[in-house]
């Protein structure tokens, strides 16, 4: 092979409108940025902002060290803590499943009328968080730990409605065409045909959104919703940073434990 | 041009890979290096260009001991080294012209390679190697669409690209089909012999290494157990290597495989013309 | 286990202590924001409704953006196969103080730190976006495809290089994937650190449920409700465009 061709020796590895929307892609998030910015910061008052760092020193030496014979007063919003996650997630539970059977397609009794209703109740206990609802039943049905409790009931179900929906329509129809042809009614086929089925998939939603509910139910209190929030919120009031730094270690340990407790469920149950 | 001298390797889990070989490879030659699977082939490949790290032993590439290098002395020796790899190993979501230029990182400054903007020699290079291979229309592809076949020759186009002194070739052929394995060994060795190229080749197929090979290292258990042109493996010789198996196995298919280098001879007759 | 349940539940419901009267007294203000739920008003209090809204917004792309980058080099530094030891320890921690502390307390601190408004929201936010990126984005360069790495760094590659050209293409589809998804997190997140003064939404929410004024509450929630559904719609989208 005798070499008289000649190659280019110019390559990009982008072809000019390839690199042209590149640019115009960046200069776009840059221009978004810099506008979301300045309306973002319009109202900062910068004098606090260069004062952070010696807040946060204030506040760090404050907060060191702990004062530790504040926790015997806190055992008792603890236990209301892990009270308002474990009956949470229970009610939870027994609003979701009805959601979830309405939901999935292939046991909703109706696609046009029930099915959009039970996934607009899906996304819109999804889309509000559990402290936002104990804002509003605290609002309403006053401060403790009921306000707790059904905050967040409300909002496990969006969590479990959605994961149980999709696992009761990825169930095998063959086996709930077999219970069928037995002559079944609906409700029999609902009971030996798919619920064998959801079943570990069901404990392990279950477990895992009670895990998650001991994390939110932590914070609760800041509202008034009961448990070791609402001793959070008195220590901040009275500024007793000391304090605050002992709940914020009980906190994370609870989550660390019900973490801990969670995977192991989880693990024994696949 | 390749000296190894006692190259020894023992893995952290007490495992022996190498135990002194010592390996000469002057230049120009092609070395298949054949043994049973766990022989350390792999290892012996990877410990010259210290991908893996050798326990003992010295590496001389031309006046150069590998095995001594500081972290960016042995990054400019690397450059000297092109490998070739068994999948493959290209950047599957690159363009097939990166791939081939990330044969020059060596060479460029970061600020380069990350603006993808290479010197105009190593371009025209590259687009010359593609040629060479014969994936000219296929530069500005994504790796991932290519086939086999294909895939191998970009990474045989990155090596080159290195402008390497010495070739390793880490079972070239393991994931193509017969046919393609041959053009492909073909080409390999065309390669070497028209630059003169050294090259160290992992084989497990022993009709292919002797078919293509000028000399043959068998390694069996760390250790180099045979050592000489192809067709002095005889029988005897596989056994030392390979153990008591049926190793005639391996020659099965072989007429199969025959056809296929014919007809891959013919191929190229034409592509010559 | 089953007595064990029915004594839990016994304990646990004995603590709860209801005032019935006050409940009771409650649902009329329920029954006055279902009302308010089913009619929301946009108008009366809109100044309020979209300086929260902008504010959230603003706040959620900002400290996306932010966060995101920040996360890149802290990404790589707790990947296992990238990092020296002792840089991946110290980025695997920042990432479990980041997961441990909850959006809401890190807030609280933000505030108490910055004084009230949507910049202690914004730092809120980037923080959080650190430890959830980060996490998932060194996980991913774990589990890449070693080989490729390998034959980059053969030829020579510098540690940039090997970043660069074997690490990069393949992490990168995943990594704009779980930053448009992050996108739609901090979203829902900026609604609830107004709550503890940390600007945007959930602080018009917030003060318009301390007045009592449902319409404008359940006006506010139907807004949230809207854009999350926006943004999870839209982020799928984006990501299936982006694959």
């Amino acid at each position: 092979m005798t070499e008289i061709t000649t190659y280019k020796q110019v390559w990009s590895y982008r072809t000019p409108r390839g690199r042209l929307l590149a640019w115009a892609g960046w200069l776009a998030l840059v221009a978004l940025f810099v506008w979301c910015w300045q309306i973002m910061t319009e109202r900062t008052i910068w004098a606090f902002v260069q004062d952070a760092p010696r807040q946060a020193a204030d506040i760090g030496s404050r907060m060191l060290p702990p004062r530790w014979p504040y926790l015997s007063e806190l055992w008792a919003p603890l236990w209301d803590t892990l009270n308002i996650a474990t009956l949470g997630t229970i009610g939870g539970v027994f609003m979701a499943v009805p959601v979830a059977f309405l939901a999935a397609r292939n046991t909703t009794p109706s696609v046009a009328i029930l099915r959009p209703i039970a996934l607009f109740i899906i996304v819109a206990s999804r889309s509000i968080n559990s402290l936002i609802w104990a804002l509003l039943l605290v609002a309403i049905i006053g401060p403790g730990l009921l306000a707790g409790i059904i905050a967040i009931s409300l909002r496990s179900i969006g969590f479990i409605g959605k994961l149980l929906y999709e696992a009761i329509e990825e169930t095998d129809t063959k086996q709930i065409e077999a219970v069928s042809a037995t002559g079944a009614t609906g409700l029999q086929v609902l009971n030996y045909g798919i619920v064998p089925q959801i079943m570990p998939a069901f404990w392990g939603i279950t477990v895992f959104r009670w895990d998650i509910n001991i994390r939110e139910s932590t914070i609760l209190g800041l509202v008034g919703a009961g448990g070791l929030g609402l001793k959070l919120q008195g220590s901040l009031n009275t500024l007793a940073w000391s304090q605050v730094s002992v709940i914020l270690l009980l906190i994370l340990a609870t989550v660390v434990v019900s973490e801990w407790i969670s995977a192991k469920v989880r693990h024994a149950l696949i | 041009m390749l000296t190894l001298d006692g190259l020894s390797k023992t893995y952290k889990t007490g495992d022996t890979a190498l135990s002194d070989v010592t390996l000469s490879v002057p230049k120009g030659q092609i070395i298949g290096l054949i043994g049973p699977s766990g022989a350390g082939k792999s290892t012996l490949i990877r410990c010259i260009n210290r991908l893996v790290e050798p326990t003992s032993g010295k590496i001389m590439l031309g006046d150069v001991n590998l095995a001594s290098l500081g972290k960016s002395d042995l990054r400019q020796q690397r450059r000297r080294i092109g490998m070739i790899f068994q999948e493959y190993a290209l950047v599957e979501r690159l363009t097939v012209m990166e791939n081939v230029l990330s044969g020059r990182l060596g060479y460029v400054p970061f600020w380069r390679s990350f603006l993808r903007r290479f010197p105009a020699t190593d371009i025209q290079r590259a687009y010359q190697l593609l040629d060479r291979v014969g994936l000219m229309e296929h530069a500005d592809k994504r790796a991932d669409a290519l086939s086999g076949g294909q895939r191998q020759r970009v990474g045989i186009a990155r090596a080159l690209a290195q402008g390497p002194e010495l070739l390793l070739v880490d079972e070239p052929t393991a994931s193509l089909d017969p046919k393609t394995s041959r053009q492909i060994m073909r080409l390999l060795t065309e390669i070497c012999s028209e630059r003169g190229l050294p090259a160290i080749v992992n084989i497990h197929d022993v009709p292919l290494a002797q078919q293509f090979m000028q000399r043959i290292v068998g390694l069996r258990a760390g250790r180099v157990v045979f050592d000489g042109p192809p067709d002095m493996l005889t029988r005897e010789a596989l056994t030392t290597i390979y153990g008591e198996e049926d190793w005639n196995a391996m020659r099965q298919g072989d007429e199969e495989q025959a056809e296929a280098e014919a007809e891959a001879r013919g191929r190229l007759a034409v592509l010559a013309q | 286990m089953q007595i064990g349940v029915v004594v839990y539940l016994f304990l646990a419901l004995g603590t709860v202590d209801v005032n019935w009267a006050r409940v009771y007294a409650g649902l009329e203000r329920g029954q006055r924001f279902v009302m308010g739920f089913l009619q929301p008003d946009f108008t009366s209090r809109w100044r309020d409704i979209s300086q929260g809204l902008s504010e959230s917004l603003t706040m959620t792309l900002t400290s996306t953006v932010v966060g995101v980058a920040i996360s890149i080099p802290i990404g790589i530094g707790a990947a296992r196969n990238l990092a020296p030891r002792w840089v991946y320890y110290i980025c695997r921690s920042i990432i479990a103080v980041s997961r441990a502390l909850q959006e809401i307390i890190i807030a609280i601190f933000f505030v108490a730190m910055f004084g009230f408004g949507p910049f202690a929201g914004f730092l809120t936010l980037s923080f959080a976006t650190i430890g959830f990126i980060a996490k998932l984005l060194a996980d991913d360069i774990e589990e890449i495809d070693e080989s490729q790495a390998e034959a980059i760094r053969a030829t020579g590659a510098s540690w940039w290089q090997v970043v660069n050209y074997a690490v990069q293409p393949q992490v990168m589809p995943r990594l704009i994937g779980l930053s448009v998804y992050r996108l739609d997190i901090n979203f829902r997140e900026s609604a609830v650190i107004g709550i503890v003064g940390a600007g945007g939404i959930g602080a018009t929410l917030n003060t318009a449920i301390d007045r009592y004024e449902y319409d404008s509450a359940g006006a506010i929630l139907l807004i949230i409700i809207a854009v999350v559904m926006v943004t999870e719609y839209g982020s799928s989208y984006l990501r299936k465009f982006l694959q």
